[in-house]
């Protein structure tokens, strides 16, 4: 078995099922905590509505956070969305994505694509040089910080190679590629990148709040 | 300590703030516990908090520090400890060792240290002096993550490790023994209520067996502001109410809450329930008083285990109620006025709207602070901050965030509904000689009722 067989094999599977089975376990962990009714009389209905709301509003700071926070906004967003797009927009990604699912879509042009991964990975570059420096990002930074950094920032690297062939065979960059997507899958449900998941219970739960006592966030 | 808190901790009535005399020298930890019984202490009031609401905000922190921006502190001093987030540390770590989804892990490999007294320690400045629970913080986290309630929680913590604020600790205590953290015990308040009755000719009934209403007040009303009291009077009597003032429940305050004492919060709003049950009021109308909005009309039936007989306004609701429904009339007062949010009725509360009623009935023009409402700046008192000697310092450097919103809009009154914003805003224009004086939105509301 080469390293390219092990990578779409034996490697995709087991990092799959840690990947399923550990966000299970870490949502499970949270989820089931114990809750407490709360007796007080809601001063509006509709706290489903009120979690929606936050859901969405809330990935656009209010007019007086904007100046303050129009930075490190604006490289997160630049890498956020450069993400999808290569990971959804990439026609092998997306045959990929069929072959496991069933589900596709059409691509976009390599050339766009790679011209995403680029951007990507500058803003990606842009946002570590803001933890290290940045006086309040350096105290709150720790371990899962940096790993997920390097996690999220290991695949473009190694798919820009992939493509462009350059620095080792095809057969293994690819397998490197693959690999280090799969060290993410591994690493997903215990460091920060569960925020994607957690964001829309976390958000929620805030935006019913405001809605049980008639704040309008 | 000793248990005489009169000797030990002389109160202080006679300046711009109220709290206990500047202490010669500090207690900022209390009772004689070990370092572990300390932390064992902490743990086991933390361990309470860890519910599925509490754990999947403290999951959900990606380090982005934007909370920086929202928080006075930081915004005024740049410096990084006063980030939102970074208050919960200690907390944080508890949560991830004791009760998270891999804290058998933590545990097992010591990836998160045990918290030690010393960590609780030295987080007293930033959970207590520095944070007034203001909620702006809550505003702006992408994540959605409420601090402002974790701040809550760390403290219950925090006063079972006995490492609460020399002073704020003082003050709470008295208010569990006496019913009042600033003085005003039932015999003060009654000598009180005479007083202003005879010399203002207004009505106040005391100790009604029976009674649609309720009204409490703020102790800081009560030795600070007692025109409070007579506005509170002139106004339900204008309306006929059937109302009482109970000796047996009145204070709103809640140092339990605001120190981080479960059980004395719940002892000090049981007293205020029961008294409101005994007389069979249908309302309890809470002063100007943020943090008893806080307590009462949102934690008030949860103390109570089921939801509460009677209905919970805070006074500036009831007069937006009252004018809103023809039947309380006023007339035109000042010409320009801007309002001040208090943050727990304003964007904690929900309660934004109903001032702005009222100022509308007044006839006054409205001007706005940027950002006012939710986006509003905290007057830097809240959360019991302004009975602390030590933040004194750092108060004023934050205070100085508002009076530059204030004097930004131009206008000739300012105006709030809460006590404890009045007397931070009374004591940051002595410290800074300011010339802008705050005023009572229920004061303003009484000197133009028109009978
Ligand atoms: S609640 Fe207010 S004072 Fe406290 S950390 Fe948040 S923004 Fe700062
Ligand atoms: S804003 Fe929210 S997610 Fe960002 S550091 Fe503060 S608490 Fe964490």
């Amino acid at each position: 078995m080469n390293l390219l067989d092990f990578a779409r094999g034996a490697a995709m599977k087991w990092s799959l099922a840690v990947f399923v089975f550990g966000i299970f376990w870490r949502l499970t962990g949270i989820l089931l905590l114990h809750r407490t009714h709360d007796y007080s009389v809601p001063r509006a209905h509709g706290a489903l509505l009120g979690a929606l709301r936050t859901i969405i509003a809330r990935s656009w700071p209010r007019r007086e956070f904007r100046a303050r926070t129009a930075y490190g906004l604006a490289v997160s967003y630049a890498f956020h969305i450069g993400l999808a797009i290569v990971v959804f927009g990439f026609v092998p990604h997306i045959l990929l994505i069929r072959s496991l699912t069933g589900l596709g879509w059409n691509g976009l042009p390599d050339g766009v694509i790679y011209f995403c991964a680029v951007v990507t990975l500058i803003a990606l570059i842009m946002a570590l040089i803001r933890r290290v420096t940045h006086p309040v990002l350096k105290l709150l930074s720790n371990f899962d910080d940096y790993f997920s950094w390097v996690v999220t920032a290991a695949p473009v690297v190694t798919g820009l190679l992939t493509v462009a062939h350059y620095g080792a065979r095809y057969e293994t960059l690819l397998a490197l590629h693959i690999l280090s997507f799969e060290v993410l899958l591994v690493w997903f449900p215990f460091g920060k990148l569960m925020h994607g998941l957690l964001l829309p219970v976390a958000r929620g739960q805030t935006g019913a709040f405001y809605a049980r006592r008639g704040v309008n966030p | 300590m000793s248990t005489d808190i009169d000797a030990v901790h002389p109160l202080d009535t006679s300046g711009a703030r109220l709290s206990i005399k500047k202490p010669v020298q500090r207690f900022d930890r209390q009772g004689d516990l070990s370092d572990r019984e300390r932390t064992e202490a902490a743990m086991r009031a933390f361990m309470h908090e860890f519910g599925a609401v509490t754990a999947t905000y403290l999951e959900s922190c990606i380090h982005c520090g934007m909370c920086a921006e929202a928080c006075q502190y930081y915004v005024q001093t740049g410096d990084p400890r006063y980030t939102p987030v970074h208050k919960l540390e200690p907390f944080k770590q508890a949560y991830k060792r004791e009760a998270g989804p891999f804290a058998l892990f933590y545990r097992m490999f010591n990836l998160k240290p045990r918290v030690s007294a010393d960590e609780l320690q030295n987080w007293q400045e930033l959970l207590y002096d520095s944070c007034t629970m203001c909620g702006r913080c809550t505003l702006i986290c992408p994540m959605g993550i409420d601090i402002a309630r974790l701040v809550g929680q760390a403290r219950h913590g925090m006063f079972q490790a006995g490492l609460v604020p020399h002073e704020l600790w003082a003050v709470a205590e008295r208010a569990e023994r006496e019913g009042s953290p600033l003085g005003a015990t039932p015999a003060v308040f009654k000598d009180r209520i005479a007083w202003l009755s005879d010399e203002h000719g207004v009505e106040i009934p005391v100790d009604r067996d029976q009674a649609d209403v309720l009204v409490s007040m703020s102790s800081i009303e009560i030795m600070k502001y007692p025109q409070a009291i007579v506005a509170t009077a002139k106004v339900l009597n204008a309306l006929n109410e059937k109302w009482t003032i109970r000796l047996d429940g009145y204070e709103a305050t809640n140092f339990g809450m605001l120190s981080g004492n479960v059980q004395w919060q719940k002892d000090l709003s049981m007293k205020l329930i029961n008294a409101a049950v005994k007389c069979g009021a249908k309302l309890l109308i809470l002063p100007e008083c943020g943090h008893a909005y806080g307590a009462m009309r949102w934690d008030g039936a949860n103390v109570y285990g089921k939801p509460l007989p009677f209905e919970v306004l805070h006074i500036s609701e009831y007069l937006a109620r009252s004018i809103a429904g023809g039947r309380l009339r006023v007339k035109k007062a000042a010409a320009s006025v801007t309002f001040h949010d208090p943050c727990q009725i304003s964007r904690r509360g929900g309660a934004t709207q109903a001032p702005r009623d009222v100022l509308a009935a007044l006839g006054v023009e409205l001007r706005e602070m940027v950002p006012s409402r939710m986006g509003s700046w905290c007057c830097g008192g809240g959360g019991g901050v302004v009975t602390i000697h030590r933040a004194d310092d750092l108060r004023y450097r934050v205070f100085e965030i508002k009076m530059k919103q204030v004097d930004d809009t131009g206008a000739e009154m300012l105006v709030m509904s809460c006590s404890n914003c009045r007397q931070t805003f009374d004591d940051g224009q002595a410290h800074f000689k300011w010339d802008k004086t705050a005023h009572s939105l229920l004061e303003l509301v009484a000197d133009n009722l028109v009978q």
